[in-house]
């Protein structure tokens, strides 16, 4: 089948797609996109988490065809996502203010929001020159990455929670991020990261 | 946050010629590839890709022990999409089995399988459901034998062997062909030193099989290529052990087998084994196509060694005064169905059986055991992590024997410096083992009834039981357990242990840059970081660039055993300094008449300069080089150790000892069996740390492991099938951030003056002393022995 979708602000078809294929399998092998992990293909461990209309999602999960005409967003697209929604406000309402509001359990974007933005080529080879949201450069900070396998899952429910809640406490952090596993850290440096985030996120508004 | 303690009791200068360099060691500089794991663009083996690629899978055994009647590939063969399907006949070499230490393991079942997941078949295709649906088609007929489980049915008579005819260097000295190795040590005389002893304490100790539950499976790309060689990029822990294991089975010559590291999702031992290497190449060769393998979660549980699991039974004795007087203990190791590790690990359990502690007279056997249980090999700490659980559990049953505290009776028999091991073996650099046990005890202990929020009751996630709300603190008692332990750093008992590593100095636009090339595998621990710094360090240089590791280059060694920033960042040093001799050997040929200092003084190289050691500049290293690159590549080795004596057990068999203490507090639920570890408070002695950042998460994720274990973490394996019952992280689990307490950590910095700036092998420690830290706070709230680890609810509330 051929399935038709928004990923990280770019229309995207996928062909020949097996009927049991999940969202995250079409991401990593037929769209180039293998930002996203898989680490246990069936919803526990939270690698492979992206949004879907918004909503943080395990992306392995996710049949690929539930995704036609639906938006993702991944760990490739998460800096000019954070930077369009800092720019426009989408979600920010959430973002600042700290309230679930009409943002509900959905993280706080709305589909327009979502597909008004455009992912932007970084250098590949160094990772230099390339703009990174808050949430990620206070991972690279905090040194909340090692192997660096559950980092994007992570990262994107992270940003995600700092979306919604834009001073968490520390057991706030934990519940959100409690579908996430990583195996290096004992995540002392994930909540590092995540405070340090909040913190900059704050002192920036 | 850490505390980076430099107020030190006792310790040698560590030794830096270099003068402090902008982002050289000390200092806690940011990983190179932290942009490109943030992003998704670093490029893990399971994200390789390749235009005409196929999928491989393997098909593995669905019984423990089986002679195998017929293998039946036809109807597999036949389904569309299909490119090849291997067997133990389609082998092309001569050589069929493989192994670290002990070549027992077949690449592909040879007509009887010998535990759970043993792989027999391999399929290529053009889809990963099309290898799997085509693997589920290959008819395989098993008649099974009898199972070898346990120590008893190991050694019973006519136990069935799980290897015939054994030709291993083993085989001498052990009294069963079922034990892999078996290592005593004998010191001093036990029966003499008891009758000293006013107090004796017994216990049956039982540790279960761990996982390492890296999060990256396993996975690979083979590529053949046109000389009849193949290109393999995998995520691996020693590149060169893998092609020394890899190239006699596909009848190919080292130098046709040429292999790259990919970026590796972390490791702890499960890569040290071979898993998918091999027959990724096979497929490939067979194929001339490229082959891609990726294990997903479940594959990934029987496609690496586990944690050996362990039941030790020791005894201690103590005087009336707290002095310990003698120790025996017996240690049996399961090592399942391969060697793998099994002798190393052995080694290990026996001569650090003892612990940090100082006896005179002991009486110690370990032995690992071949069994049709899961094969056990190399896991963070390995055979010390064991030994610690139960001595360290015997500490607290003599200390509460005694009256006393247990972190004072420990301390009392603290080892240090130039304390003698049980095998002989001089300790001869700090040993601070009584000081750590201080530093996590004068910590102030979280508040009591933590979870209590300013107006609002109780906040659920700080409690056992955590958000299934099942309680708001009744029935709720806290627990305080300390523990201390001792692991080796590097490779003992004689292995060649080395390193190598190759270091270009050229100046590339006007600005000099050291590139620094070595087949160390990063796998998330920080190597690549400290590379950079020691070469800004040692080179004056702000530009390094890290080559990927491949073995283009000689070995690195392995990432374990708490060895490569000794061991790989000891050869960048080492490499380092010879390649700055060289240039300023060429500096002296060209400049030095021009100025008196050349020939005299002490010279150093700082941002970018040769500089006297008054700071006075003589040239620019770019002007020096003048277009000429210094390239050197050059090998580094620890001081030699021997093999422990097969009898006695003597011998200096360590390079160094690494020490860790915790001190773990814990809420439990009583009722329910429930366990909240509140905090896990840690102290250790890393000789230098070149990263502090590096070296604090190493801290905490080790000391997590050990937690995960203590309380959750156990592979089941059944012992009426030998089978894996929960080879999924829906069934097996580990800690997520809501199991985590905080950690703070304290890290002493005493230098070893025979390391590499007097820097301490640290990743394991951690992992040691965790585990016996929790289950002391649990034993403390709930009164009950708990021998066995992992503690589940039901040791907890006696239904059990």
């Amino acid at each position: 089948m051929r399935v038709n979708f928004t990923v990280n602000g770019r229309q995207q078809e996928a062909d020949d797609v097996w009927e049991g294929e999940s969202l995250l399998y079409v991401l990593r092998e037929r769209l180039g996109l293998p930002g996203s992990k898989n680490a246990c293909e069936q919803g526990e461990c939270g690698s492979c988490t992206v949004r879907l209309d918004g909503v943080p999602v395990c992306s392995c999960l996710v049949a690929a065809g539930q995704v036609e005409g639906r938006d993702v967003v991944t760990v490739e697209g998460l800096a000019d996502f954070a930077k369009q929604r800092e720019e426009h406000g989408h979600g920010g309402a959430c973002g600042s203010g700290g309230s679930a509001g009409g943002c509900g359990a959905k993280g706080g974007v709305t589909l327009d929001a979502a597909k008004r933005w455009q992912a932007r080529p970084g250098d590949s080879q160094t990772g230099e020159g390339v703009e990174l949201s808050a949430i990620q450069q206070a991972f690279i900070d905090a040194g909340a990455v090692q192997c660096g396998f559950c980092t994007p899952g992570l990262l994107v429910q992270a940003d995600a929670l700092l979306e919604e809640n834009s001073s968490p406490s520390d057991q706030d952090i934990r519940e959100a991020l409690s579908g996430n596993l990583c195996r290096c850290t004992g995540y002392e440096k994930i909540l590092d990261a995540v405070r340090l985030a909040a913190a900059r996120q704050s002192e920036a508004v | 946050m850490a505390q980076n303690t430099r107020t030190v009791p006792a310790g040698t200068p560590t030794n830096v010629t270099q003068k402090h360099a902008k982002g050289g060691i000390g200092e806690s500089t940011l990983r190179p590839d932290g942009t490109l794991k943030v992003t998704g663009e670093f490029a893990y083996s399971s994200d390789m890709w390749h235009e005409d690629m196929l999928w491989g899978q393997t098909l593995r055994s669905t019984v423990a022990h089986a002679e195998i009647v017929s293998i039946d590939i036809s109807e597999a063969l036949a389904l569309p999409g299909v490119y090849s399907i291997l067997t133990y006949d389609d082998l092309p070499a001569e050589m069929k089995n493989y192994g670290l230490e002990i070549q027992d393991t077949p690449v592909l079942a040879n007509g009887r399988v010998r535990h759970h997941g043993e792989p027999v078949a391999l399929v290529a295709a053009d889809h990963p459901e099309t290898a799997r649906r085509a693997a589920a088609k290959i008819k395989i007929d098993y008649r099974e034998l009898p199972l070898v489980t346990d120590e008893a049915s190991a050694l019973a008579e006519g136990a069935p062997l799980i290897h015939e005819g054994r030709d291993d260097h083993h085989i001498g000295h052990v009294p069963h062909p079922n034990i892999v190795h078996r290592q005593p040590i004998i010191r001093g005389d036990v029966a003499e030193a008891r009758k000293r002893a006013d107090v004796i304490v017994e216990g049956e100790y039982v540790f279960g099989m761990q996982d390492q539950a890296f999060l990256g499976p396993e996975s690979g790309l083979a590529v053949p290529s046109e000389d009849g060689g193949v290109d393999l990029y995998v995520a691996t822990q020693w590149l060169h052990s893998d092609l020394k294991q890899i190239a006699p089975v596909l009848g190919l010559p080292e130098e046709k087998v040429r292999m790259t590291l990919s970026g590796v999702g972390g490791a702890f031992g499960g890569r040290e084994d071979i898993s998918m290497q091999i027959h990724a190449c096979l497929l490939a060769l067979a194929t001339n196509k490229p082959v891609k393998i990726v294990y997903n979660r479940f594959e990934s549980f029987f496609g690496h060694v586990h944690r050996h699991p362990a039941k030790l039974h020791y005894e201690h004795g103590a005087t009336k005064d707290g002095k310990l007087t003698h120790m025996k203990c017996r240690i049996v190791l399961d090592g399942g169905a391969y060697a793998s590790a099994s002798p190393a690990v052995v080694g290990n359990a026996s001569s650090l059986s003892v612990g940090p502690y100082v006896i005179e007279d002991v009486d110690i056997e370990a032995i690992a055991l071949y069994t049709n249980n899961p094969p056990c090999g190399a896991m963070r700490g390995f055979g010390a992590v064991q030994a610690c659980f139960a001595y360290e559990a015997q500490m607290d049953k003599l200390a509460a024997k005694l009256g006393m505290d247990p972190v004072e009776f420990r301390q009392l028999n603290a080892m240090e410096m130039g304390t003698i091991m049980p095998t002989g073996q001089v300790v001869d650099s700090p040993a601070p083992v009584a000081e750590l046990l201080r530093r996590v005890k004068a910590r102030p202990l979280p508040p009591e009834r933590q979870w209590e929020t300013a107006g609002e009751g109780a906040d659920v996630r700080a409690l056992p039981g955590g958000l299934s709300n099942t309680t708001h603190g009744e029935g709720v008692v806290r627990g305080v357990g300390y523990a201390v332990g001792i692991k080796n750093v590097g490779f003992s008992e004689g292995f060649d242990d080395h390193s190598t590593a190759r270091v270009r100095l050229e100046v590339i636009n006007g600005e000099p840059v050291a590139m620094v090339h070595t087949a160390m595998a990063e796998v998330g621990q920080g190597g690549v970081t400290v590379h950079a710094q020691i070469a800004r360090t040692e080179l004056g240089v702000t530009q390094v660039t890290i080559h990927p590791a491949d073995t283009q280059v000689g070995s690195a060694g392995s990432t374990s055993a708490s060895r490569q920033t000794y061991m790989t960042g000891g050869a960048v040093k080492n490499t380092c300094e010879h390649v700055r001799e060289a240039l300023l050997e060429m500096g002296r040929r060209k400049n030095g008449s021009y100025h008196p200092a050349w020939a005299h003084a002490e010279l150093l190289l700082e941002g970018g300069k040769v500089v006297t050691d008054g700071g006075e500049v003589l040239a620019d290293i770019a002007d020096i080089l003048e277009g000429e690159a210094i390239d050197l590549e050059l090998e580094f080795r620890h001081r030699p150790t021997v093999p422990f004596d097969l009898v006695t057990g003597q011998g200096d068999g360590h390079v160094q000892y690494t020490f860790a203490a915790h001190r773990a507090v814990v809420e439990v639920d009583t009722e329910l069996g429930l366990v909240k570890v509140v905090e896990l408070a840690t102290a250790q002695d890393v000789g230098k740390a070149l990263n502090m950042l590096s070296v604090v998460g190493q801290i905490q994720g080790g000391t997590i492991q050990g937690l995960g274990v203590a309380i959750m973490e156990e592979i089941i394996v059944d012992p009426k099938t030998a089978k894996v019952r929960n080879p999924s992280f829906t069934d097996y689990l580990i800690p997520t951030i809501l199991d985590t307490p905080t950690i703070p950590v304290d890290v002493l910095e005493l230098a070893d003056p025979n390391a590499p700036y007097g820097l301490r092998g640290m990743g394991e420690a951690p992992t040691l002393s965790s585990t016996p830290a929790v289950l002391a706070a649990i034993r403390q709230a709930t009164g009950l022995e708990l021998n066995k680890t992992p503690i589940r609810p039901e040791a907890l509330t006696g239904t059990l």
